[in-house]
């Protein structure tokens, strides 16, 4: 699904030019769920953005379903967004003056989905993720755990290709980490690819393969065994 | 992206906070009443003006003694300034000029008139029966006197509504006597009414008389001989005006012997001219109120633009978050800039709310003649429009240049 070849990266602090990217290659497949770790500062968080479409590459390519993201303009970029990806954020990113119903919708709304199938699909994602009961809470009533989920309902709304997790865990409890990961693998199961950036071991475990990043290469990319 | 969807952020990012947002329209709300008070004061200013002057009479020209004044406008012909006009120049301009209809000569003076208990003071013209014509002024009951009455000198009054409510009240005045300065008159007619003229002059409180008896009973004392101290001329149509009172210079200037090069001594006026030049000054005073007025409507933009500055800032996780599922930069773009033409738009409709209720109350109450102009609504919501799309630009612009990976990871 994902072909990636030489991306680089350059960001330029002051005096100083950093790589965050050096030359990454990547295959990925249609299905697969990925944990991708490494110390802060070692690219893998500016990996998930030019994958998630929210950053270009300086150099490289990024094919993705055979076509060139590296080569699209802003509109491009935001319809790609839009249509393929979900996007997980560690903080949420919820807006708090929205309803769980308004959060989820939000993805729908710039696909243009007219208001009737709109609202259903936003109904039947909340369900999905056990939110059933709270569609109308606002984020500031809601638990961690809760908010996530609600997180999660909005990224699988529009029925993207690629689920991108930044540190979704990062800020729950053992507990709700837990159900979210359980929700996690349920997700890939039914067919949904994922990647999930993480800092977290139990995190990482649960992944089917693991890719290693430092000073913006891949150090590893190994299958693991998932806990039968 | 529908556009729709696009005004329900708008319209839920400024009911999130209610008050905010009314301060922020407040400085619009401001300029726009302000703008629409004072061109409606300025219109009813126009319209007072341009009423009381046709009011004198249309195609009036008059003829006044002593020099123009340098500025032009009104010629203040105060007492005793000249005693160059006479009843001969008024006759040599009704027999040589051609297109006067009416040519009215004037004695002024201010009379007690008593008449069975009752006393009223007021303003006495002794006239010719053309100045009826000349004035445009029509009659409500009565007769007015003719010429021949007139060169008898015949004791008759016409009289204006003011003084037949004040001296008789209800009952008909035509054929009772009043003394005018103890001289026994007549009234033979009532003048309709005119209102009141711009100036808060009481058009009706007037008495007409024939020029020779006003002349030797009235104001005898202060005019020598046949002189009177305004001719009115009435032109027979607009366009001729101009060459009649060319003509009519002529005509006094050559009763006066004033050798060419000399200058007058007299002033001719006419009306279209007057008119012309009192618009003009009424215009360029409610041009200079409605800038006055317009540069809050301006600092309300401003206001605006500061408070979208500060949303912006307020709300960039929430823009990078927008563009993270989806939305273009022309779609914060134009979610921003709604936002501030709906705060913009609402302080406009209200500010012409609270202006066109100002002016009607101005004209109620403070008896100002204010009257709203028929564009002063189109032109509140255009402007108060234009000031958000002008004030919103750069504050939506800087919105959707935003860095999604940036504004996501901004506290």
């Amino acid at each position: 699904m994902i072909q990636v070849r030489d991306l680089t990266k350059i960001y330029t602090m002051g005096d100083e030019r950093v790589a965050a990217l050096d030359g990454v290659s990547l295959d990925i497949a249609r299905g697969e769920h990925i944990a991708v770790v490494g110390p802060s500062g070692s690219g893998k968080s500016t990996l998930m953005n030019i994958l998630g479409g929210l950053d270009r590459p300086d150099s490289g390519t990024y094919l993705f379903e055979g076509e060139d993201v590296s080569a699209f303009d802003d509109d491009e970029l935001a319809r790609f967004r839009n249509q393929r990806i979900g996007f997980c954020f560690q903080s949420f990113q919820l807006l708090p003056r929205l309803t769980a119903l308004q959060n989820v919708e939000l993805p729908l709304i710039y696909g243009g989905w007219p208001p009737a199938e709109r609202r259903a699909r936003t109904a039947e994602m909340l369900e999905r993720v056990g939110l059933g009961a709270r569609m109308t809470h606002r984020p500031n009533q809601m638990s961690g755990g809760q908010q996530q989920r609600v997180a999660i309902a909005r990224a699988l709304a529009n029925n993207p290709d690629l689920l991108l997790a930044d540190e979704p865990t990062g800020a729950l409890d053992t507990q709700t980490t837990h159900d979210v990961l359980n929700l996690f693998e349920e997700l890939n199961r039914e067919g949904l690819t994922l990647i999930v950036v993480t800092h977290e071991k139990e995190v990482a475990d649960r992944a089917k393969r693991r890719i290693s990043f430092r000073d913006g290469k891949v150090v590893a990319d190994e299958r693991t065994l998932t806990p039968a | 992206m529908n556009f729709v969807e696009l005004i329900r952020f708008a319209a839920g990012a400024i009911v999130a906070h209610p008050l905010r947002s009314g301060l922020t329209s407040l400085g619009v709300v401001i300029g726009v009443a302000a703008v629409v008070m004072m061109t409606s004061i300025g219109l009813g200013a126009q319209q007072r003006v341009t009423s009381t002057i046709a009011g004198l009479g249309s195609n009036l020209i008059i003829v006044q003694p002593g020099a123009a004044r340098a500025g032009g406008g009104f010629v203040m012909g105060g007492a005793g300034t000249g005693m160059s006009l006479t009843e001969k120049d008024a006759e040599a301009i009704a027999r040589d000029v051609e297109g006067a209809v009416a040519v009215a000569p004037v004695v002024r003076g201010q009379a007690q008139l008593a008449a069975e208990g009752a006393n009223w003071n007021t303003r006495i013209e002794g006239v010719t029966p053309d100045y009826l014509i000349a004035r445009d002024l029509t009659l409500a009951s009565g007769r007015m006197f003719d010429e021949r009455e007139a060169r008898q000198g015949r004791k008759v009054l016409v009289i204006g509504q003011t003084i037949a409510r004040e001296l008789w009240g209800e009952q008909d005045p035509v054929g009772r006597r009043v003394r005018v300065r103890s001289v026994p008159f007549e009234v033979i007619g009532v003048l309709a009414s005119k209102g009141q003229s711009s100036f808060g002059q009481d058009q009706d409180d007037v008495v007409l008389g024939p020029l020779q008896a006003v002349r030797s009973r009235v104001v005898g004392r202060r005019l020598r001989g046949d002189v009177v101290q305004t001719i009115y001329v009435k032109a027979e149509n607009e366009s001729e005006l101009t060459r009649v009172q060319e003509d009519v210079s002529n005509v006094i200037r050559e009763q006066h012997r004033i050798r060419p090069g000399d200058e007058d001594d007299f002033s001719t006026q006419n009306m279209a001219s007057i008119l012309e030049a009192s618009q003009a000054a009424v215009s360029t005073f409610t041009i200079l109120l409605a800038a006055v007025a317009a540069v809050s409507l301006v600092v309300g933009g401003v206001g605006i633009m500061n408070i979208m500055l500060v949303a912006v800032t307020e709300r960039t996780r929430e823009i990078g978050l927008r563009m993270a599922v989806g939305a273009k930069r022309s779609d914060v773009l134009i979610q921003f800039g709604l936002e501030s033409v709906a705060l913009s738009l609402a302080g406009g409709i209200i500010g012409l709310a609270i202006g066109v209720l100002g002016a009607l109350l101005m004209a109620r109450v403070g008896d100002w003649p204010a009257a709203v102009p028929t564009w002063a609504g189109p032109l509140a919501l255009g402007f108060s429009m234009l000031v958000g799309v002008a004030f919103g630009a750069y504050p939506s612009w800087r919105a959707a240049r935003l860095d999604p990976i940036d504004a996501l990871r901004r506290e």
